[in-house]
């Protein structure tokens, strides 16, 4: 009770506090504030004294920032550079057949050995390369960036989103700070991150964590808290710890959610690399933005399409996963099983007697 | 001496239950405090003893705190005030490390819609009891498999949950409870989410085990009729209140109030009382006018089932003995009838 009335005798405030030091701060203030009282004009236009100097603190606090932990920024960037770099420096270095042969492994056991699935991917990395020569690498260094940002967003995003879903606290504190992330227009953090980090990959990066990470948070947070209640109170029943319980239980139990915010976080994170090659990212989203100041509409068109063919490939490489989870609810296959079977049983016979014959051929001998 | 033992146990559900309780212990009842204080009466003073080795049923109707009170006896769920002790120990004051090693040893729940997880094979299911207790890994697929073969599961063990039907699944849920080899057993609407025949069955396979095993079992159920068949003792709960305990006989023909009397109305009594209870004793009984040729001799414990026919088609008289073959009473038409029309 004593704590609410607290909150609402500190609202207002500090709200006449944000008012009177905004009147201060002032430079087209009233010379007397006894003024305002006897001649209401200021009613009729928003007064020009009546603003909040948000923008002279942000702007005192970034400097004072930049200059007492830009050290700090510097050994990040270097970090996220260099990792940036070798991931593309070897990327590059593989022949291009070898990195389509990789992609299709990665998605054939993935998907659990879905050959359509996995025919149709092998063919989008073909075509990536196909549209245009100049576009492999490129596709692998707007590759190599995400993956990156991806990473971060995981190493983050799923322990944020499991204490999210322990405490209701910590969810009402976190949440509003999510929508912020979402619907802040990104510039408004590109150009912070081009004076802390430089032009370059590592803004971009940034930027993609802050813009990608919301979903992966969200999703984790509600696929834990969807499971099943009984189930959790089984494993309770059964003695299980708060670990024993997260990593046995609710954590392979959200992960179909977990991926679907994996991928979420993959497709924000693509759309994220044209805005950021207008910071000097290189990349495929560096070609749309050429073919666009070129008004070469064919070119835009191409890197457009690459960076489509691209978003295929992550997308069904992260979804594949969550379908698989999900193919044990399916109803057993009998037909399919009984064969597996008697192949199998073929098999060991087969190779029995083959056993046998060289047995026989060698006693002979 | 009693293996659990519930002591005027107090739950109420809200934000400060403990400013409710005193008005509670006064006596208001759950609406009463519903409409007063936007709190819920979970439970009001109940106290239950339950001996070691029968199976206590616990019945009441949605919202009855059925649920509730089986979840404080492992401590799911806190009392606001009361007591729980197990075994002679006070499962209250036990800390969470504590709590964690009773839950593992001294019993298992099992529960309404099976609580089985979706992740893990039949087999990984059965043994998760044996997994948390860091049982190696061969041992704990060996004792599950054993497990899996009484309930009659052989050749399910690598198929998931949802492969499985109901009945399958609860039998992989009593697999899993009984696979650490509790004492105490818990069984939390076990069977409502069965189909009647699947139920009947089940129903027998619990008292099959039981009669091997002798756990104690708590078992919560809404059908009267389901406690009749498997309880020692019931106990009728309503908004929260305990309203009577004893044995299936006692309830069928001493309903305590007029919600019992509601609920006994419909139960067919000829599968409930036993001969002993509806016999008149072999002093007040006059034996003068019977034919001695048309008495037959019938076990106390033999459901009155299995004789009306007999009595009804050849006006006889059943001579009720004990074990050891003594008199203890009579039964003729005139006793089974009086026992049918009661209340």
């Amino acid at each position: 009770m004593i704590k609410k009335l607290l909150t609402y005798l500190a609202i207002p405030v500090i709200f006449i506090w944000l008012l009177i030091t905004s009147f201060k701060a002032s430079r087209w203030k009233p010379d007397n504030a006894n003024e305002l009282l006897s001649d209401f004009s200021w009613l009729n236009d928003w007064p020009k004294w009546l603003d909040i100097p948000l923008m002279k603190w942000i702007n005192d606090w970034f400097k004072f920032f930049n200059e007492e932990y830009g050290i700090y920024f510097e050994i990040v960037n270097n970090f996220l550079l260099g990792a940036i770099l070798s991931l593309k420096k070897f990327l590059v270095f593989l022949p291009w057949p070898l990195v389509i042969a990789l992609v299709v492994a990665i998605v054939f056991f993935s998907s659990g050995r879905k050959v359509g699935t996995t025919v149709f991917v092998g063919i989008c990395t073909f075509f990536i390369g196909f549209l245009h020569p100049k576009f492999w690498d490129k596709a692998i260094e707007t590759t190599s960036i995400m993956l990156i940002g991806i990473l971060i967003c995981v190493l983050f995003g799923i322990p944020l989103g499991i204490i999210m879903s322990r405490s209701r606290k910590v969810r009402n504190a976190i949440l509003p700070v999510l929508d912020l992330m979402q619907t802040i227009p990104s510039f408004c953090y590109l150009i912070p991150g081009i004076m802390l980090f430089g032009l370059g990959a590592v803004p971009a990066i940034i930027a993609t964590v802050i813009y990608a990470i919301p979903p992966l948070v969200r999703l984790t947070d509600l696929g834990i808290r969807l499971v099943d209640i009984e189930v959790i109170e089984a494993a309770e029943a059964f003695g299980a710890s708060r670990r024993q319980k997260l990593l046995g239980v609710q954590l392979p139990l959200a992960l179909p959610n977990i991926m679907q915010g994996i991928n979420q976080c993959t497709m924000m994170a693509l759309a994220m690399v044209v805005i950021a090659s207008m910071i000097g990212t290189r990349g495929l989203g560096d070609e749309v933005l050429l073919g666009l100041q070129q008004l070469n509409v064919g070119k835009a068109t191409e890197a457009g399409l690459a960076i489509v063919l691209l978003a295929i490939v992550l997308d069904r490489i992260t979804q594949a996963y969550g379908e698989k989870i999900q193919d044990r609810n399916k109803p057993l296959d009998k037909f399919n099983e009984k064969a597996k079977m008697k192949k199998a049983a073929k098999k060991q016979v087969t190779k029995e007697s083959t056993k046998d014959g060289m047995e026989a051929a060698v006693k002979t001998n | 001496m009693s293996k659990i033992e519930i002591k005027n146990i107090y739950k109420i559900f809200g934000n400060y239950p403990d400013q409710i309780l005193p008005m509670v212990k006064e006596g208001a009842n759950k609406e009463l405090v519903m409409e007063e204080t936007g709190h819920t009466v979970g439970l009001d003073n109940v106290s239950i003893s339950i001996k070691e080795g029968e199976i206590f049923v616990c019945m009441g109707l949605s919202g009855s705190g059925k649920s509730t009170l089986i979840r404080h006896i492992n401590r799911l769920i806190d009392p606001t005030a009361g007591q729980v002790i197990v075994d002679g120990v006070d499962v209250l004051s036990l800390d969470d490390k504590e709590i964690l090693d009773f839950r593992k040893k001294t019993m298992s729940m099992v529960f309404q819609r099976f609580g089985l997880f979706p992740h893990k094979t039949i087999i990984e299911n059965v043994a998760y009891g044996l997994e948390i207790q860091k049982v190696p890994e061969d041992q704990r697929k060996e004792i599950a498999q054993g497990q899996i073969d009484s309930v009659g599961l052989q050749g399910f063990e690598h198929q998931y949950p949802a492969q499985l039907s109901g009945g399958m699944q609860q039998r992989v849920g009593l697999a899993r409870a009984l696979a650490t080899n509790p004492q105490i057993l818990l069984m939390d609407e076990a069977f409502s989410a069965l189909d009647p025949l699947i139920r009947s069955d089940m129903q027998k396979q619990l008292i099959e085990l039981q009669s091997k095993l002798k756990k104690t079992i708590v078992f919560i159920t809404h059908d009267l009729d389901e406690s009749l068949k498997l309880g020692d003792h019931i106990g009728i709960l309503n908004g929260g209140r305990l309203v009577q305990v004893g044995r299936p006989e006692d309830i069928i023909m001493n309903p305590a109030d007029d919600y019992v009397k509601a609920f006994v109305k419909d139960v067919n009594r000829t599968k409930v009382l036993r001969a002993q209870t509806v016999m008149t004793k072999k002093d007040q009984f006059d034996a003068t006018n019977i034919n001695p040729s048309t008495i037959y001799k019938i076990d106390e414990n033999t459901m009155i089932e299995e004789i009306i026919p007999k009595v009804l088609k050849e006006r006889c008289t059943m001579n009720v003995v004990d074990k050891s073959g003594n008199t203890k009473g009579y039964i003729t038409s005139d006793e089974l009838s009086e026992a049918l029309t009661k209340n």
